[in-house]
């Protein structure tokens, strides 16, 4: 039993617990939600010592072993530098959700903490789990809990946004699921590393045909989870009616499963597939880079905002993943992780305003800052983190990406950073609106400032964000070391890959060959 | 030949399930005559202490396989799958059935007698290796559903449903004993394995348009036992129509022992002219898909929902028939194993749920039931989820091998719009976990007793078996690989 495992099942054993409690011990049920997604927590942090220390950029703490004889499917599970910070990602916004949660869920408590504590199963199981079967087994059952989540604690039009969340996931999984079996059927079986290495050995060969819809299969299940434009449209209407830890776990985690499964599946294994699409890929990026910001600039509602800037921002991850450089690579899943915070506490902010007034219309607020001043520079500091301020966790990322996609697409990249200026203009704009200004007699009578439990909430998070953004080089080599592994057989492939193709030499591949000589 | 003409013990072992039930069966009308009013109600346990043993006489029988009754019954491991999901059918279907007689006021010994013929008629089906056996058991099982779907007299849905099914099931049966006929008058023979040799002997191929036209009668009557599209018209009148208990059991039992018997005629006497079949097959899996899936997104009464759910399962089954394989043979009886798991577990909520005269079988009335008795709902959470194929359930793992051997197959456009349908499919069984979880509980779920004994064993008895089957499928799969070598 290694500590990974007790990482992953952890929240299961205490979602089974949360069920055998009686439910009309409310109490009762919030902390022991509480200690056990603590001490998940605090157990997930034993991981980092071990991927640090291990072969740079290889998987650790593995464990394999067989679950279903035949066909062979495997419970293999690892990390490396990528999946490692995304697992603690998770395990670090779960706590946060439950104490958000404390007063705020007010009906059937029982069943919230244990969804949650379910969600927090599925997700650790998506990152770290090298079996395709296994993956796809946590990717869907991460769909369960969140559905009800938003279906029975979501706001006014709750049902009609978590029915479309699942059924916009399902159709993409079930693509995903025809690409499983397709590729079990040639390799005879679910390992991914086996897979991976029989596919740049050539020991598993794929026809350029067979290899574009492999990709398109998983990279349609993958888009509409980040979500890509123009499959985006069940984000905002699943944030927005969510309950305020189901945006801020949807948000901050959930969305990262599809670009984690752009970067560990779709680009390594399909290769001359991703090259070919990348152009258009790139494209879909930088226009949901634009069109989430300008969406998120007129909507008059806080948590739509949010949701679209979350468009903008999860186009730079895609951009970065395919430029196919090692800047982009490192700047997405910087991205990423800093996405999750800065975002996450966003959403959080707009819940405590939430809770206050029991709106989310940006009109209805004003001059906010004057009664309650801590959460005002809470909220500035969140909103310059997320706009990309240096010394803030998101200016990382965002940087990467762009110097990695400047390489490949110059000029393209242009519009990209362009995004970057729209989002100091919505967020800005959004701060103005709801905390400056005078505010209305009735606003202040219910604008108490954070109280201890919102403290425990929001400071640990702002921490992060500045660390994030001071210091990356406690987060970044592992990450790099493991992107460097992803990216390495797609240098080797470009050039099978000109040889192989000389009468259609796509422009990225031009690209990539400057580049190389640029180095 | 005089010497075979006195059965062996081997023999009497390999059908004493049969036996056992058939003699209960009668046993039980009689007792009923001999016994007061007040002393019927033990006539279900007299049912179950006789379906336990059939079932303990069917896994013995599979430690001595082999043909008996002059090669008219084979018992190997195929047989005993199906006699063993039968019976448990049964067995489930009659807790479940209790509790409903009870409340109907309409207990008597008829309902178990006629289960458990039903039930013989399908262990009949399942070792039969003889057209004309096939047949016999076939209108055992049949003719005892029949009835039963007609089971209350005084109530019209009862008699519409009974006299459907009647009317639509004879004329069904009619064009498979044509179909046997024709493929005597073809081969000679109506057993399974000389029919084979016949096709496969050289010099047949004049024989292979009779044999093709015999094939497409026998798969009219198949495919109306399945109810596989375009033959699925009666099933949504008579699910809906017949008691929910009824209706229970009709969509595991008779449908299993259908498959059953379809597969092993299509494999094992068809097998040599699969080219001329696999086509049709193909064609009305996808029909069968699509119709189930579409037409139940419009239903609001939960028996119709349900089903053409199980037309819609129906047509996931008929694609591992078309992938033609072994992997295809074990997917399907892997998959009808979860089906009846997470079917029965759905229709005993409907029973439990739709009270005295089935008032409350809209979809509608099931709000709130997710906090009025939280457990009865969690366990239909995880039917449902089941049903839509979510991993970890027995329903995920059933899709997965089932399509996994389409693609073995290469039917790759079978394989992406049967999981689109799928992804449809999750709409409708997302409704009623919406139904039941996000709508404030109305007059229907707040006067709901609490779950009985009988019906409470169904489901949880069920849910384990969903839940087992997805996450450790490894038993039941390893023994449906091993035996689905025996038919194809």
């Amino acid at each position: 039993m290694t500590l990974l495992n007790v990482v992953i099942f952890l929240p299961l054993v205490a979602f089974l617990i949360i069920l055998a409690l009686p439910k009309d011990k409310p109490e009762t049920i919030r902390v022991f939600s509480l200690v056990a997604s603590l001490a998940v927590f605090v157990a997930s942090l034993g991981l980092i010592g071990p991927v640090w220390s291990s072969a740079p950029g290889k998987f650790a703490i593995e464990t394999n072993q067989s679950w279903i004889q035949s066909p062979a499917i495997n419970y293999h599970v690892a990390l490396d530098g990528i999946s490692l910070w995304l697992v603690i990602l998770s395990t670090l916004l779960t706590p946060i959700c439950v104490l958000l949660s404390w007063r705020s869920i007010d009906k059937h408590i029982k069943q919230f903490f244990a969804f949650l504590l379910l969600l927090e199963f599925g997700l650790v199981g998506v990152f770290c789990a090298l079996d395709f079967f296994l993956f796809f087994v946590f990717w869907e059952v991460s769909l369960v809990p969140m559905y009800f989540l938003i279906g029975v604690w979501g706001h006014e039009r709750r049902i009609y946004s978590a029915v479309k969340f699942f059924l916009y996931t399902m159709a993409g999984s079930m693509l995903m699921l025809v690409g499983i079996i397709y590729l079990y059927n040639l390799a005879g079986t679910f390992d991914y590393t086996t897979i991976l290495a029989g596919l740049q050995s050539g020991a598993i060969t794929l026809s350029p045909v067979e290899q574009l819809w492999l990709f398109l299969a998983f990279f349609i299940a993958f888009a509409i989870k980040v979500p890509l434009f123009p499959l985006h449209t069940w984000l905002p209407d699943a944030h927005v009616e969510a309950p305020t830890a189901g945006s801020v776990m949807l948000a901050s985690v959930m969305l990262k499963m599809g670009t984690y499964g752009l970067l560990r599946f779709s680009v390594p294994m399909f290769p001359n597939a991703a090259r070919t699409c990348a152009g258009w890929i790139a494209t879909l990026a930088i226009i949901g880079i634009v069109y989430g910001a300008l969406v998120a600039m007129v909507q008059p509602n806080m948590k739509k905002l949010v949701a679209y800037s979350s468009v903008s921002h999860l186009g730079f991850v895609v951009l970065g993943i395919f430029s196919f450089t090692q800047q982009g690579f490192d700047g997405a899943v910087y991205q990423m992780l800093a996405h999750g915070i800065s975002t996450g506490a966003l959403f959080i902010l707009v819940g405590f305003l939430y809770e206050r007034r029991h709106s989310l219309e940006i009109g209805s607020y004003g001059g906010v800052a004057t009664p309650a001043p801590w959460l005002s520079t809470a909220f500035m500091i969140t909103m310059l983190a997320s706009i990309g301020l240096p010394m803030l966790s998101n200016f990382i990322g965002e940087y990467l990406v762009l110097q990695g996609a400047s390489l490949v697409y110059f000029r393209w990249t242009v519009f990209a950073a362009l995004g970057v200026i729209l989002s100091a203009c919505y967020m800005l704009w959004l701060y103005q609106r709801v905390f400056f200004g005078k505010a209305s007699e009735d606003l202040t009578h219910h604008m108490p400032d954070l109280g201890v439990r919102e403290y425990a909430i929001i400071v640990p998070l702002i921490l992060i964000m500045v660390w994030l953004g001071s210091y990356p080089q406690s987060f970044i080599p592992p990450i790099s070391a493991s992107n460097a592994i992803l990216l390495g057989p797609l240098d080797a492939r470009r050039e099978i890959h000109v040889k192989s193709m000389p009468a259609r030499p796509a422009p990225v591949l031009a690209a990539q060959g400057d580049l190389a000589n640029a180095r | 030949m005089p010497a075979n003409f006195a059965p062996s013990a081997a023999d009497y072992l390999r059908i004493l399930p049969e036996i056992i039930m058939t003699v209960a069966g009668v046993l039980i009308m009689l007792l009923e005559g001999w016994l007061g009013e007040n002393k019927k109600r033990n006539l279900s346990v007299q049912t179950f202490v006789a379906f336990a043993a059939a079932l303990v006489s069917a896994v013995a029988a599979n430690g001595n396989p082999g043909l008996s009754f002059s090669n008219m019954l084979i018992v190997d491991g195929f047989a005993t799958f199906f006699r063993v999901l039968v019976i448990a059918v049964g067995i489930l279907s009659l807790f479940s059935a209790t509790q409903y007689l009870k409340r109907e006021h309409a207990e008597s010994s008829e309902y178990y007698a006629l289960l458990l013929f039903s039930v013989t008629g399908q262990c009949i089906m399942a070792t039969a290796n003889e057209l004309i056996m096939i047949f016999i058991g076939l209108e055992i099982s049949s003719i005892a559903t029949y009835v039963l779907a007609g089971y209350l007299r005084d109530d019209k849905r009862n008699n519409e449903a009974a006299l459907k099914y009647f009317l639509l099931g004879s004329f069904a049966t009619a064009f498979l004993l044509y179909g046997i006929a024709w493929i005597y008058g073809t081969t000679g023979s109506t057993n399974l394995s000389t029919i084979r040799i016949a096709l496969l002997t050289p010099g047949s191929e004049t024989n292979v348009i009779l044999a093709g036209t015999a094939a497409a009668l026998m798969f009219v009557g198949f495919a109306f036992k399945v109810s596989a599209a375009p033959f699925q018209i009666w099933a949504p009148d008579v699910y809906q129509g017949a008691p929910a208990p009824v209706t229970l059991f009709m969509s595991a039992g008779p449908k299993a022992a259908a498959f059953a018997v379809f597969l092993r005629v299509f494999m094992t006497a068809f097998g040599p002219i699969t080219s001329r079949w696999e086509p049709f097959v193909w064609s009305s899996a996808l029909l069968t898909m699509i119709i189930g899936n579409f037409a139940a997104l419009m239903q609001t009464n939960i028996k119709r929902l349900l089903a053409y759910s199980s037309i819609a399962n129906a047509g996931y089954v008929m694609v591992a028939i078309a992938a033609d394989s072994q992997i295809g043979v074990a997917a399907a009886m892997f998959y009808l194993a979860a089906y009846a798991f997470m079917n029965i577990g759905a229709f005993a909520v409907v029973t439990h749920f739709s009270r005295q005269g089935e008032k409350f079988v809209n979809v509608e009335d099931l709000a709130g039931l997710g906090w009025k008795q939280p457990v009865t709902a969690a366990l239909f959470s995880i039917f449902l989820l089941s049903l839509i194929g979510v991993p970890l359930t027995g329903g995920f793992f059933g899709k997965f091998y089932i399509f996994k051997a389409a693609l073995d197959a290469n039917l790759v456009w079978l394989t992406v719009l049967g999981l689109l349908n799928s992804a449809v499919a999750a709409y409708y069984y997302l409704r009623i976990l919406v139904v039941m979880y996000m709508k404030e509980p109305g007059e229907a779920t707040l006067s709901l007793q609490p779950v009985g004994v009988g019906i409470a064993a169904t489901l949880w008895i069920s849910a384990v078996g969903t839940l087992v089957l997805g996450i450790f499928p490894s038993v039941v799969l390893n023994f449906a690989t091993a035996s689905s070598a025996l038919v194809k």
